[in-house]
C-alpha cells in the first residue's frame, strides 16, 4: 500500500529535488575542478607577466601587461647552452627510449600471449615482479653497475635498458591486449603458411596498434619528465634534458628570473598537454585496462 | 620456411638453423629473449652486485673492503635513517588514503554528470599527467614560498597573510608534498569511474525496492564491489608513495630539519653526496625488503576485506 502512495506523489517533487541536487553536484564538481587546474593556469599566465611583477600581482590571474620577453630570456638557457639544446636532448632521450620500449615490449608481450615454451610461467611471474622493482630501488645498484661498464656521462643507461622490455607495466598492458585478439586469426594465418614470426608481423602487431600507441604515449611522457635518471647519469650541461636544466635554472640560491623559469616550464609541458588534448583516449584506455599510473 | 623440421632433409647448417628457430617453442622463446637478457643484465646483475657491496665499505674510488654486517648495524643506529623512514611512512600513509578517498568521491559525482563529462574529466586528469614534471615541482615550490602564491595571492586577498613559511616549517613542509600527491588523484579516479560503470543498475533497483537508502546502497553494494579496485590502487600507490624522490628533492630538499628527507632521498645523499656506496647498497636492499613485506601484508589482509564474488 505504501508503495502505491509514494509512486503517485513522487514525480513532481523528485524532479525538483533532483534538479537542485544535480545543480549543487555540478557546482561542487566544477568548483573543485577549477581549484585543481588553477596552479597550472596561474603559471601559464605568469609566464606572460613582466618578471618583476609576478609575485606582487600573484593574486591576479590576468597580466596587466602582456609580454613575451620571458620566453626570449628563458630560451637563452644557462651556461651558454640554450633551451633549444635542452629540449632536443629531452626529445632524443624520450624518443629513443620509447622506440626501444615499444619494440621490445610488443615482442615479449607476443611471446607471453601466444608462446608455449618451457619456463613461460616463471618468466611471466618475474616480469610482474619488476613492478615491485621501481627505479628508486634500482637507482644505486644500477648506478654501480653502469659505473663498472663505463656508461656514466652518456645516454646509454637511460636508453639501452628500454630495449630489453624490463618495464613490467608495458609488457603487462600489451600481453593483456594481445590475449584479447581471437586465436582463430592465428590458426587461419598458420594454415595459410605463416610462421610464428609471420603471425606476429602480419596479424598480431597490426591489430595491437592501440595498445602500442598507449605504451608509446606513457613511455614518452614519463621519459620526458624523468629527472632522477638524468640527475645520476648525465654530467655535462650540454647534455642536460629540459628537466635537469629547469632545476638548475630555478636555483633559489641565485637571483632567479622567475618569469623566464615559468616560460620555460610552460614550454616543457607542451608535449604532455598536446598528447593529453589530442590522444587522451589512449591514455584513459591504458589507465582503465592495466591500471597504469598516469 | 619449413614448419615441420622432422620431415626436412638438411642441405647445409644454415637451413638447419633457420628450421630450428622456426620451431614454435623455440620461436616463442626467441621473442621472449629481450626480457630474459634484460632481466639478467639490468636487474639480477646490479641487484646481486649491490648485495655484495652492501657488506663492504665502498666509496666507488678505491676497491671495496669486506666489513660484514657493519652497514646494516650502522643503519640500525643511524637516527637519520629512522627519521627518513618515519617521514616516508608518514607521507605514504597520509597521501595514499586521501588520494583514494578524493578519487572515489569525485568519481561518484562524475558518474551523475552527463553534459560536461569531457571537460570535468580533463580538469581532474590533467594534474595526473603533468604532476611528475619538473615544471610542476618548481611551480609547487613557488605556490608555498614565503612570497609565493598562497601567501601573496590567496591569503593576502582575504587579509590573512602572515608570511607563513609553509616550506620552512617542520609541520607544514611535508603537507605541501602530500598535497601535491593528492592533487594527482585523477588516474585513480578514472579507474574508479571505469569500475563504477560496470556495477549493474539492477542491484541498485532491487535494493531500493527492499528499502535501502543511498548510504546503505553505497556501503552494501558500491563499496564491496569496488574493493578489488581499491586493493589494486592501494598496493600500487603505497609502493609509489614509499619511493617519493623527485618532488622532495626539488621542492623541499629534505628540509626543514630532515622532516621531508624521504628514504630514497637519504639513500641518494649517502651515495652521491657522501660517497657511501656500500651503505647506499644496504639501504637499497632494506628498501626492497620493506616494499616486499608491505605488499605481502596487504595481500595477507586481502581475504578479510576484498570481495571477489563478482556481480551476481
Amino acid at each position: 500500500m505504501m508503495s502505491a502512495i509514494s509512486i503517485k506523489d513522487t514525480p513532481k517533487r523528485r524532479i525538483k529535488k533532483g534538479t537542485i541536487k544535480h545543480l549543487i553536484g555540478q557546482i561542487v564538481v566544477l568548483g573543485i575542478g577549477i581549484i585543481m587546474i588553477y596552479p597550472l593556469i596561474w603559471m601559464f599566465m605568469s609566464s606572460f607577466k613582466e618578471t618583476g611583477t609576478i609575485f606582487e600581482t600573484a593574486g591576479e590571474l590576468w597580466p596587466r601587461v602582456w609580454v613575451l620577453e620571458n620566453y626570449f630570456n628563458g630560451w637563452q638557457g644557462v651556461s651558454n647552452v640554450t633551451f633549444g639544446t635542452f629540449f632536443t636532448n629531452s626529445a632524443i632521450l624520450s624518443v629513443g627510449g620509447t622506440i626501444g620500449a615499444v619494440i621490445s615490449s610488443a615482442l615479449v608481450g607476443y611471446a607471453f600471449s601466444r608462446g608455449r615454451f618451457v619456463g613461460r610461467k616463471i618468466l611471466f611471474a618475474l616480469m610482474l615482479s619488476t613492478l615491485m622493482l621501481p627505479a628508486q630501488v634500482l637507482m644505486v645498484p644500477q648506478f654501480l653497475w653502469f659505473n663498472q661498464l663505463g656508461w656514466i656521462g652518456t645516454y646509454m643507461p637511460l636508453i639501452v635498458p628500454a630495449f630489453f622490455a624490463i618495464s613490467g607495466f608495458f609488457v603487462f598492458l600489451i600481453t593483456n591486449f594481445m590475449n584479447g585478439i581471437p586465436r582463430e586469426l592465428d590458426e587461419a594465418a598458420r594454415i595459410d603458411g605463416c610462421s610464428f614470426y609471420g603471425i606476429f608481423m602480419r596479424i598480431i602487431l597490426p591489430l595491437s596498434v592501440p595498445a602500442l600507441i598507449t605504451t608509446s604515449l606513457f613511455s614518452f611522457i614519463w621519459r620526458w619528465d624523468d629527472f632522477m635518471g638524468p640527475l645520476i647519469y648525465v654530467r655535462r650541461v650540454a647534455q642536460f634534458p629540459a628537466s635537469l636544466a629547469l632545476r638548475m635554472f630555478a636555483d633559489p640560491a641565485a637571483a632567479t628570473d622567475w618569469g623566464a623559469v615559468f616560460a620555460m616550464s610552460t614550454l616543457s609541458l607542451v608535449p604532455a598537454v598536446a598528447i593529453f588534448i589530442f590522444l587522451q583516449k589512449y591514455l584513459v584506455e591504458g589507465i582503465s585496462t592495466a591500471g597504469l599510473k598516469g | 620456411m619449413q614448419s615441420n623440421p622432422a620431415t626436412t632433409t638438411w642441405k647445409n647448417p644454415l637451413s638447419a638453423i633457420i628450421a630450428f628457430i622456426h620451431r614454435e617453442k623455440i620461436a616463442a622463446f626467441i621473442c621472449c629473449l629481450p626480457f630474459v637478457v634484460g632481466f639478467f643484465t639490468f636487474l639480477i646483475v646490479p641487484m646481486g652486485m649491490s648485495l655484495y657491496y652492501s657488506f663492504t665499505n665502498f666509496n666507488m674510488l678505491s676497491p671495496p673492503t669486506w666489513t660484514g654486517f657493519d652497514n646494516y648495524i650502522r643503519m640500525w643506529n643511524d637516527t637519520r635513517f629512522w627519521s627518513s623512514l618515519r617521514a616516508t611512512f608518514y607521507f605514504a600513509f597520509a597521501s595514499v588514503p586521501l588520494r583514494l578517498i578524493f578519487a572515489l568521491a569525485i568519481a561518484m559525482l562524475l558518474l551523475r554528470a552527463r553534459r560536461l563529462i569531457g571537460i570535468y574529466r580533463a580538469m581532474y586528469y590533467l594534474p595526473s599527467i603533468l604532476g611528475g614534471s619538473l615544471a610542476v615541482a618548481i611551480l609547487w615550490g613557488r605556490l608555498f614560498a614565503i612570497n609565493g602564491v598562497l601567501n601573496e595571492g590567496i591569503l593576502e586577498f582575504f587579509g590573512l597573510n602572515r608570511n607563513f613559511p609553509w616550506l620552512g616549517n617542520v609541520n607544514t613542509a611535508i603537507w605541501t608534498l602530500i598535497l601535491l600527491a593528492v592533487w594527482q588523484f585523477g588516474s585513480s579516479m578514472l579507474i574508479f569511474l571505469a569500475s563504477l560503470k560496470q556495477i549493474p543498475e539492477q542491484l541498485y533497483e532491487a535494493s531500493s525496492i527492499d528499502g535501502a537508502g543511498k548510504i546503505k546502497q553505497f556501503v552494501k553494494i558500491t563499496l564491496p564491489l569496488l574493493t578489488p579496485t581499491i586493493f589494486f590502487n592501494l598496493v600500487m600507490q603505497t609502493i609509489a608513495g614509499f619511493l617519493a624522490f623527485t618532488q622532495a628533492f626539488v621542492i623541499t630538499r629534505g628540509e626543514p630539519m630532515d622532516s621531508t628527507l624521504f628514504y630514497a632521498l637519504y639513500m641518494y645523499r649517502q651515495v652521491f653526496d657522501f660517497g657511501n656506496a656500500g651503505y647506499g647498497s644496504a639501504m637499497a636492499w632494506v628498501m626492497l625488503a620493506i616494499i616486499g613485506s608491505m605488499t605481502g601484508i596487504l595481500f595477507l589482509t586481502r581475504r578479510f576485506w576484498v570481495y571477489d564474488g563478482g556481480y551476481t
